[in-house]
C-alpha cells in the first residue's frame, strides 16, 4: 500500500497537520476546532497556522468540552464536517453524554435517516508526572459503545492515512493519538492517500506466536520482536489499528497458523480491549481450544506520578519479551534486550523530552 | 472597613514574598528535569491567594485546580511536603501519586487541587454543603481560572450553591487567558460578575496588585458570606508572569500585547506592597532583609530535604486505590 516512490520522512505530528490541510482544502464542509488550535503552539503543532489558511474554519474555542461536541454533532447533522480535537482524552469526559448518548446514537435511534460525519481526535499522555488526569487511555469506554468508530494509528504514514479516511466516513470517529507517538517519523507520501478504517496490519509475518498490539506499546513489541528474532523466534506481529471495527478476521487466521496469542495494551486489564480480543479468539470454534492466550496491560491502578514509579507501571519491550519467552517455553537469551533498557526512564520518551505536557 | 494594623500587613507582606521566592525556585531548578511533572506557575499573581488566605480562618476549606501552588501554600500548605511531591519523593504531600497540579494538606484543611479545568467546583459546593449540614462556621473557598466559568459544571454548581445558600467562595483569579487564549477570544465582552448575579449570587471584581487593600476588601466580603451563609463570587484581576505551564517566560510568542505586560509589571504586587508599607511607615529593610534571609534558609532546606527523600517504595505501587 505504501508508495514506493516516497521517500520523504515526517513526524506524527506533521503528518496530521498534512493531512488535515489536505482535508480542508479538498473539503469545504470540514472545519476544524478546539483548544489550541490557532494559538502558537497550535495543538503540539498538529495545526500551527492552519487558521491562517483557512480563516473562519479553523478556530479557537471556550473551555467547553461537552457543549464543543455537541455543536459538531449539530453541525454534522446539517452538512457540515467537523474535526475535534482535544489536547487529552481526560478532558474528554466532561463530553461523555454527547458522544455516548447523542453522537453514538443519532443515527440508530432515528432510524438511519441521518449520518454523523465527524471526527474527534484526543490525545493520551504518558510519564513526566501526568498522573492520575492527564495520562489515562480511556479506548475501552468508547469502543464500548456501538455507533463509534475508534482508531489508534502508530506511525505517521497511518496517522495520515486514517485521518482523511475518517474525515471521508459518514460516522463518528475518535482517533487516540498518544503523546509519544507524536516524536515518531515514517515515510509519508506527500499526496493524499487513505488507510482503511476497521483493517489491521501484519507487520511482520511468523509462526510461532501472534503478537497483537497497538499505539504506543506497539512500538516496544517492535523493540522486543528485534531481541526475539535474534533469539529465532517468529513472531506475528499484528498493529491494530482500529479498536471498532474489529478486524478479528486478520487476527483468527495469524491465531490459527501460531496457536499462540499475546495481545499487549496500553490500559487497564479489568474491563479493558486485550479481553475483548482474547473472548473472540477463545469464543470461536473454529480456533483449537488449547491455542494459549495471554495479555499484557497496564496494572489496575491509576498511573502514579512519580518518575520513581514509571518504571514499575508502564509496558516496556523487557516485559514482552520475557512473556514471549514464558508462552513459548524457551530459555531465551535476554542480554540485548536488557542491554538496550538499560539507564531507561520510562518517565520520557526520550532524552530530547524535558516536558512540561 | 476596620485598619489594617502593623503586625497583619508583616504577616501579609510575607506570604507575598514567601510564595514569589518558592515559585521561583521552582522555576530557577526546573530545567535540572528532577522535577518531572507539569508545574503551573503563579508568579506574579500571588497576592490573591494570599489575601484570602489571610480573610479566611484556618479551619475554613480551600479546593484549587492546575494553578495551586499559591493557594497551597498561603493556606498553610506544608512547604516540605509540597516540594518532595513536585520532585515525586515519597514524603509528598500525595505521597508521590500525584505531582504539581494535584496537592492536598488535609491539616490545614486545603481538600485538594485536581488538574482538570473547574474539576473542583462542584466538590468545593459538596463541602460547603457539608458544612452547613454539619453545623459548622466554615466557609469553603473554590479556586477557580476564568476559563472555568466556561464549563457548564460551574454554572450549575453556583446553581445548586445559589438554591441550597451555601457558604462557598468562588474564587476567580482572572489573569485574562486560558494557555495563550485570551479572554475575548472565549468570552463575550461582559463583566464575569454578571454570570454570577444571573445565578442570583452577589459578586465583586477587585483588582488584586494591591495585596493589603485586597485583603481588607475580602475580609469584610468572606466575613458577611459567613454570617449570611450565602455563596458568593469574587473576581481578582491578575497576571501570570512565566509561561501557563512550565519555568519560562513566553513572550516571545506575542501572544500577549506588551503594553499589557508593562501595565502589570507596573504594578508588580511585591513592590505595590513594599511602596504600601513604606507609606504606612511600617517598611524597615532591616525586617525585610531579614525575613527575605529566612525564606530563603526555608527555601533551600525544603529542596535538600526532598532531593535526599527517597521515591515511594515498589510496595505503594497500587497500594491507594481501595480503602480497607
Ligand atoms: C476539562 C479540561 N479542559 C482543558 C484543560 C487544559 N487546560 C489546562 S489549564 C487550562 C487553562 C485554564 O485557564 P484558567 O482557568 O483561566 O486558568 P489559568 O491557567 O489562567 O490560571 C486549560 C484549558 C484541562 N486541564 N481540563
Ligand atoms: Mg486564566
Amino acid at each position: 500500500m505504501q508508495n514506493n516512490t516516497s521517500t520523504r520522512e515526517i513526524t506524527y505530528i506533521e503528518a496530521i497537520r498534512e493531512a488535515t490541510y489536505q482535508v480542508l482544502e479538498s473539503e469545504p464542509k470540514s472545519f476544524l476546532m478546539g483548544l489550541g488550535v490557532s494559538d502558537p503552539k497550535g495543538c503540539f503543532g498538529t495545526t500551527t497556522n492552519l487558521h491562517e489558511s483557512f480563516p473562519g474554519r479553523v478556530f479557537e474555542t471556550p473551555v467547553s468540552e461537552n457543549t464543543l461536541t455537541g455543536v459538531c454533532l449539530g453541525s454534522a447533522i446539517t452538512g457540515l464536517r467537523p474535526i475535534l480535537v482535544h489536547l487529552r482524552i481526560d478532558f474528554t469526559m466532561y463530553a461523555m453524554d454527547q458522544m455516548i448518548n447523542n453522537m453514538a446514537k443519532w443515527r440508530s435511534m432515528f432510524g438511519g435517516q441521518v449520518n454523523v460525519p465527524m471526527v474527534v481526535r484526543m490525545v493520551i499522555g504518558m510519564g513526566w508526572g501526568q498522573g492520575n488526569q492527564h495520562s489515562q487511555n480511556l479506548q475501552s469506554f468508547f469502543a464500548h459503545v456501538p455507533g463509534i468508530k475508534v482508531i489508534v494509528p502508530a506511525t505517521a504514514y497511518d496517522m495520515k492515512g486514517m485521518l482523511i479516511s475518517a474525515m471521508k466516513d459518514n460516522n463518528p470517529v475518535i482517533i487516540l493519538e498518544h503523546r509519544w507517538l507524536q516524536f515518531t517519523k515514517s515515510i509519508v507520501p506527500e499526496e493524499m492517500y487513505e488507510v482503511p478504517i476497521g483493517k489491521c496490519n501484519v507487520l511482520t509475518e511468523g509462526s510461532d506466536i501472534t503478537i497483537v498490539s497497538w499505539g504506543q506499546v506497539l512500538i516496544e513489541t517492535l523493540k522486543a520482536n528485534e531481541f526475539l528474532k535474534e533469539n529465532g523466534v517468529s513472531a506475528e506481529i499484528i498493529d491494530l489499528r482500529s479498536l471498532t471495527p474489529l478486524d478479528m478476521p486478520a487476527i483468527k487466521r495469524s491465531v490459527q497458523k501460531t496457536g499462540k496469542l499475546l495481545v499487549v495494551d496500553s490500559s487497564w486489564k479489568t474491563g479493558g480491549f486485550a479481553g475483548e480480543i482474547i473472548a473472540r479468539v477463545c469464543e470461536d470454534p473454529d480456533i483449537m481450544l488449547d491455542t494459549m492466550t495471554q495479555r499484557l496491560c497496564y496494572p489496575d491502578f491509576p498511573v502514579p506520578s512519580s518518575p520513581g514509579h514509571a518504571n514499575h507501571y508502564y509496558i516496556r519491550s523487557t516485559h514482552i519479551f520475557d512473556k514471549v519467552s514464558n508462552m513459548l517455553e524457551k530459555e531465551l537469551d535476554k542480554s540485548g534486550v536488557l542491554a538496550q533498557e538499560e539507564g531507561r526512564l520510562l518517565d520520557a520518551p526520550d532524552q530530547n523530552f524535558i516536558g512540561p505536557f | 472597613m476596620h485598619e489594617l494594623d502593623a503586625e497583619k500587613a508583616r504577616a501579609i507582606y510575607y506570604d507575598l514574598v514567601r510564595v514569589r521566592r518558592i515559585e521561583e525556585e521552582i522555576k530557577k531548578r526546573y530545567p535540572l528535569q528532577e522535577m518531572r511533572c507539569p508545574v503551573h506557575l503563579s508568579i506574579g499573581q500571588e497576592s490573591p491567594a494570599v489575601a484570602i488566605s489571610h480573610a479566611i480562618n484556618k479551619t475554613d476549606y480551600m479546593m484549587s485546580g492546575h494553578r495551586s501552588h499559591s493557594h497551597y501554600l498561603a493556606k498553610g500548605g506544608d512547604l516540605r511536603k509540597f516540594i518532595c511531591e513536585l520532585y515525586g519523593r515519597a514524603d509528598g504531600c500525595s505521597k508521590g501519586q500525584g505531582g504539581s497540579m494535584h496537592l492536598i494538606d488535609l491539616s490545614v484543611d486545603f481538600l485538594g487541587a485536581t488538574s482538570i479545568v473547574g474539576g473542583t467546583v462542584p466538590i468545593a459546593v459538596g463541602a460547603a454543603f457539608s458544612s452547613k449540614l454539619q453545623n459548622e462556621n466554615r466557609v469553603t473557598v473554590s479556586c477557580i481560572g476564568d476559563a472555568v466559568v466556561e464549563e457548564g459544571v460551574f454554572h450549575e454548581s453556583m446553581n445548586f450553591a445559589a438554591v441550597n445558600d451555601l457558604p462557598v467562595i468562588f474564587f476567580c483569579e482572572n489573569n485574562f487567558y486560558s494557555i495563550y487564549t485570551p479572554l475575548p477570544q472565549r468570552q463575550p465582552a461582559r463583566p464575569l460578575t454578571d454570570l454570577a448575579k444571573a445565578h442570583g449570587v452577589k459578586a465583586v471584581s477587585i483588582d488584586s496588585s494591591n495585596v493589603f487593600k485586597t485583603y481588607m476588601m475580602l475580609d469584610s466580603l468572606v466575613a458577611e458570606a459567613r454570617r449570611d451563609k450565602k455563596p458568593l463570587f469574587l473576581e481578582l484581576f491578575t497576571y501570570r508572569y512565566v509561561e501557563h505551564c512550565g519555568p519560562h517566560e513566553d513572550d516571545n510568542l506575542q501572544y500577549r500585547p506588551d503594553s499589557e505586560l508593562e501595565e502589570w509589571k507596573a504594578k508588580e504586587p511585591i513592590l505595590v506592597a513594599q511602596n504600601h508599607l513604606k507609606e504606612a511607615g511600617i517598611w524597615d529593610q532591616a525586617w525585610s532583609d531579614q525575613i527575605e534571609k529566612r525564606i530563603e534558609e526555608e527555601i533551600h532546606e525544603a529542596f535538600d530535604y526532598a532531593i535526599n527523600c527517597p521515591y515511594p517504595p515498589i510496595e505503594n505501587l497500587g497500594s491507594y486505590t481501595y480503602a480497607k
